[in-house]
């Protein structure tokens, strides 16, 4: 069912003209998705086009085992969420949230493979203004990193950072910000700022996409989320609102059990 | 080998908010117009519906309404000696692909220029001696603020802009924008309901004894119908603007103002997923014959017309007439050239506000919702020894809660781990920002022009931006964020942290769209690639649309300054182009 609804969306989403210019049509592209259909160039005339039932919806993340992961990837990417935003008193944290799940849907689908992103050579590093210039995708980067740190860190002191205390892993984490840990063939600094940058997506977006499960990034803050008409609220300075988050998908006062 | 069509009398570049007035404009004259759009059709009910558009993941962070840098980029650098690589992800500018252009995703910000921005040479050197740096290239536009009020009037009306006027045919007007140039009537629709925080900044404004307003937001604050009959449905606040398109027709796109109407003209033809290569040129390298485009198919077709008009995305236009051969391209070696010439952008920076006691509740929002001062843009206070010229506005808005892209901390909070939770647990709900809005001088060395080693999907040069921000923008900058922080403190937070422009311009994080200059619009053909009317000097059946024609940046958002440029342009070619094919001005 999930095949079908992700090839349904990048025959709208994207052309092939797109892919081939990414060099994304590799094998292990071709394994992930089907051949998408290209959209047909068309004349409009005479017509304000409009088709009933054609809305471009979302196709929701269905929780469920790892796509993409492996099972030692799995294992650092849920300790290291957890460090990134814990679970305290204040709530659940990344992985209660299921952001490993959102991040591991993210990996396997087009952001992960970099299918916006301009990736042909020559290749260079660059100036910090000009900004990526690495030849890996997302998925790409995380797994060359992953296996760079846990080898790293094994040659050290003989353990994974799945292994490591929570300190430790803090330790090393933040070492990575600091660039201070140098990994063969790839930027352990430039993982560190896709895993931040990612897990806060996946903490805050909708759950549609797989984390912030049961809304718990935005019932700390207090974002009432995918709701449409603030106009009673405009004019009510001041005052905490208190209102309980809605997603796209609705919220579970709304939707019956099944 | 490209298969020939049928001749039109004009073919519109791109489809996005200059094409769709200009095709408006044109098929009521007349005339069989096509309009070409490298991207889909998209419209409110099927793509921006209410029930989906809030997502924040899939149409900022994932991309989903902006152009792909896979299918189409530029080469950046700060400056000549670097090698400029390719922008590989999108970052500092959203540029936009698909029917409505950048036009569906915008704020809504609509100003007009000071009087004196379009003057910004003869005017500075007038009241300064000189202008503060040798190497500045900024010019007179050749058309005045009093040649243009009819047309921004005419976009403003058409937009449905909420707003207060300042100054009504030269009488001030209490509320509104005292510096802004003598309006022929007011707003077409009152101010946005106004949350918390934007009066908070305007009370402290107040006693710091600025005149603070409401800004001008194509934001509906309440349903209107426009002069072409088309209605617009009252602003609900949800959030989502900028980055998002609406669902609920509330703000201003070509999609909400003209396409109901335009799309059913027998004289008027979209084609979509056709995205045009080269501007086609006769023996004499003076006269266009149409265009080459490619489908989505990968034909390639040429299609004739009489009049060609550059309506995509401002420096699409560049590179488009750079490939084609329309004008001199810029060389800023030997200063001769104009066709790349004059590249600007916005410089922008904030100030943020941590409360205990105030709950701002920024998820209620719109945006173009807010207070601005403009004590401190363009010419309205004396640059006498501040050493630069320009200014900017100041507001405070309220345009989002949307928490991945705003859950901001206070200064010394760590990026991650309990104590980044703890922090933006307890300050996501009453916090606010004042931002500042600066204009962007045109110096010799920030331009476009063609790269010599990376090429696009077709074979052709990729665009080339060398560009960074100088002493002038600095120290302007500078000054605009120190008088923010005046007012910042006068509203007494908790906290608060300046973020005061440091470093060279970085492509990387997003800073706004408003991308100008390259076909800058001038007096002079040795110094400007198009007339005063928009029109080519060198190739008089081409016109050049957008913010491509801005001469320097001034310190407003662009998208009002287009609009009325463009029915300035559509004015000339209807009541003089036509009647006289040939240059609207003799150099």
């Amino acid at each position: 069912m999930r095949k079908a609804k992700e090839n349904a969306m990048s025959s709208t989403g994207l052309s092939r003209r797109t892919l081939l210019a990414a060099g994304a049509v590799s094998a292990a592209g071709a394994a992930l998705t089907a051949a998408p259909q290209p959209a047909e160039a068309r004349t409009y005339h005479g017509e304000m086009p409009w088709s009933p039932s054609a809305a471009d919806a979302p196709v929701p993340v269905e929780p469920g085992p790892y796509e993409f992961f492996t099972p030692d990837e799995a294992a650092f990417i849920e300790a290291a969420v957890s460090r990134i935003i814990p679970k305290d008193d204040l709530g659940p944290g990344a992985k209660e949230a299921a952001v490993p799940t959102f991040l591991d849907r993210q990996m396997a689908g087009e952001y992960g493979r970099a299918e916006r992103w301009y990736m042909l050579g020559p290749w260079r590093a660059g100036t910090k203004s000009q900004g990526y210039q690495s030849r890996l995708t997302p998925a790409q980067l995380y797994r060359a990193a992953i296996k760079a740190i846990d080898e790293h860190l094994k040659q050290a002191n003989g353990k994974i950072f799945a292994q490591l205390s929570p300190d430790e892993q803090d330790k090393v984490l933040g070492d990575l910000d600091n660039d201070k840990i140098k990994l063969t063939n790839v930027s352990g600094k430039a993982f560190f700022e896709l895993l931040l940058q990612n897990t806060i997506e996946g903490f805050f977006s909708d759950p549609i996409h797989g984390g912030n499960r049961d809304m718990a990034g935005w019932k700390l803050i207090g974002f009432p989320g995918a709701r449409y008409d603030y106009r009673p609220y405009v004019d009510k300075h001041n005052q905490k609102l208190d209102l309980p988050p809605v997603s796209i998908q609705g919220r579970p006062g709304w939707n019956p059990k099944t | 080998m490209a298969r020939k069509l049928p001749p039109k009398d004009v073919v519109l570049v791109g489809f996005g908010w200059t094409a769709a007035i200009l095709g408006q404009e044109l098929t009521d004259a007349g005339l069989q117009v096509l309009a070409l759009e490298r991207g889909g059709w998209r419209d409110t009910p099927t793509d921006f519906a209410p029930t989906f558009i809030q997502d924040e993941l899939r149409y900022y962070f994932r991309r989903k309404l902006f152009a792909e840098p896979s299918r189409e980029t530029l080469t950046f650098r700060n400056a000549m000696n670097e090698t400029a690589l390719p922008m590989r992800q999108l970052g500092s500018f959203l540029p936009a692909t698909g029917v409505g252009g950048a036009g569906i995703h915008w704020n809504g910000q609509t100003w007009r220029f000071l009087p004196s921005d379009f003057l910004a040479r003869s005017h500075n050197i007038q009241r300064y001696g000189k202008l503060p740096d040798d190497n500045m290239t900024v010019q007179d536009w050749g058309v005045t603020y009093d040649e243009l009020e009819p047309h921004y009037d005419r976009f403003e009306y058409l937009c449905g802009i909420s707003g207060k006027a300042g100054n009504l045919k030269g009488q001030k007007q209490p509320g509104g924008n005292p510096f802004e140039g003598a309006r022929s009537r007011d707003y077409p629709n009152p101010p946005l309901n106004m949350t918390y925080a934007p009066t908070l900044f305007a009370k402290a404004a107040q006693e710091l004894g600025h005149k603070p307003f409401p800004c001008p937001a194509a934001n509906m604050s309440r349903p209107y119908t426009n002069p072409l009959g088309v209605q617009l449905g009252q602003c609900t606040y949800c959030g989502f603007c900028e980055k998002y398109a609406c669902g609920n027709y509330s703000k201003a796109s070509a999609q909400t103002t003209i396409l109901p109407v335009l799309m059913r003209k027998d004289n008027f033809t979209l084609k979509t997923q056709c995205e045009v290569l080269k501007v086609l040129m006769d023996n004499t390298g003076k006269k266009a014959t149409g265009v080459l485009y490619i489908d989505e198919q990968g034909e390639e077709w040429e299609q004739p017309a009489e009049i060609v008009i550059l309506c995509a995305f401002a420096y699409n236009n560049v590179h488009l007439m750079l490939l084609s051969g329309i004008g001199k391209p810029y060389d800023p070696k030997a200063d001769s050239g104009v066709v790349g010439r004059n590249y600007a952008y916005q410089i922008v920076s904030s100030v943020n506000l941590f409360y205990d006691d105030k709950y701002t509740n920024t998820f209620v929002g719109a945006g173009a919702l807010g207070m601005g001062v403009d004590e401190f843009n363009g010419d309205n206070f004396d640059h006498g020894g501040l050493g630069f010229i320009g200014g900017g506005y100041l507001a405070c808005w309220t345009t989002n809660g949307r928490p991945i892209e705003t859950h901001p901390t206070p200064k010394g909070t760590p990026r991650w781990g309990g104590k980044w939770k703890k922090a933006v647990a307890d300050n996501y709900l009453r916090q606010t920002s004042i931002s500042t809005h600066g204009a962007v001088m045109s110096f010799r060395d920030n331009y476009l022009d063609l790269d010599p080693t990376y090429r696009d999907v077709y074979g052709n040069p990729m665009l080339r931006l060398t560009f960074d921000y100088k002493d002038n923008e600095r120290k302007m900058s500078d000054y605009l964020t120190d008088k923010a922080a005046e007012i910042a403190k006068a509203m007494k937070p908790r906290e608060m942290s300046v973020n005061k422009r440091t470093g060279p311009y970085s492509i990387v994080p997003y800073q706004t769209t408003h991308n100008t200059g390259g076909a800058a619009m001038g007096a002079d053909p040795k110094t400007s690639a198009v007339n005063r009317y928009l029109q080519s000097w060198d190739v008089p059946n081409v016109f050049v649309m957008g913010s491509s024609v801005f001469p320097q940046n001034p310190g407003y958002n662009p998208t009002g300054t287009i609009g009325a440029l463009t029915y300035w342009a559509a004015d000339a070619i209807r009541n003089q182009y036509l009647k006289n094919p040939g240059p609207l001005v003799q150099a």
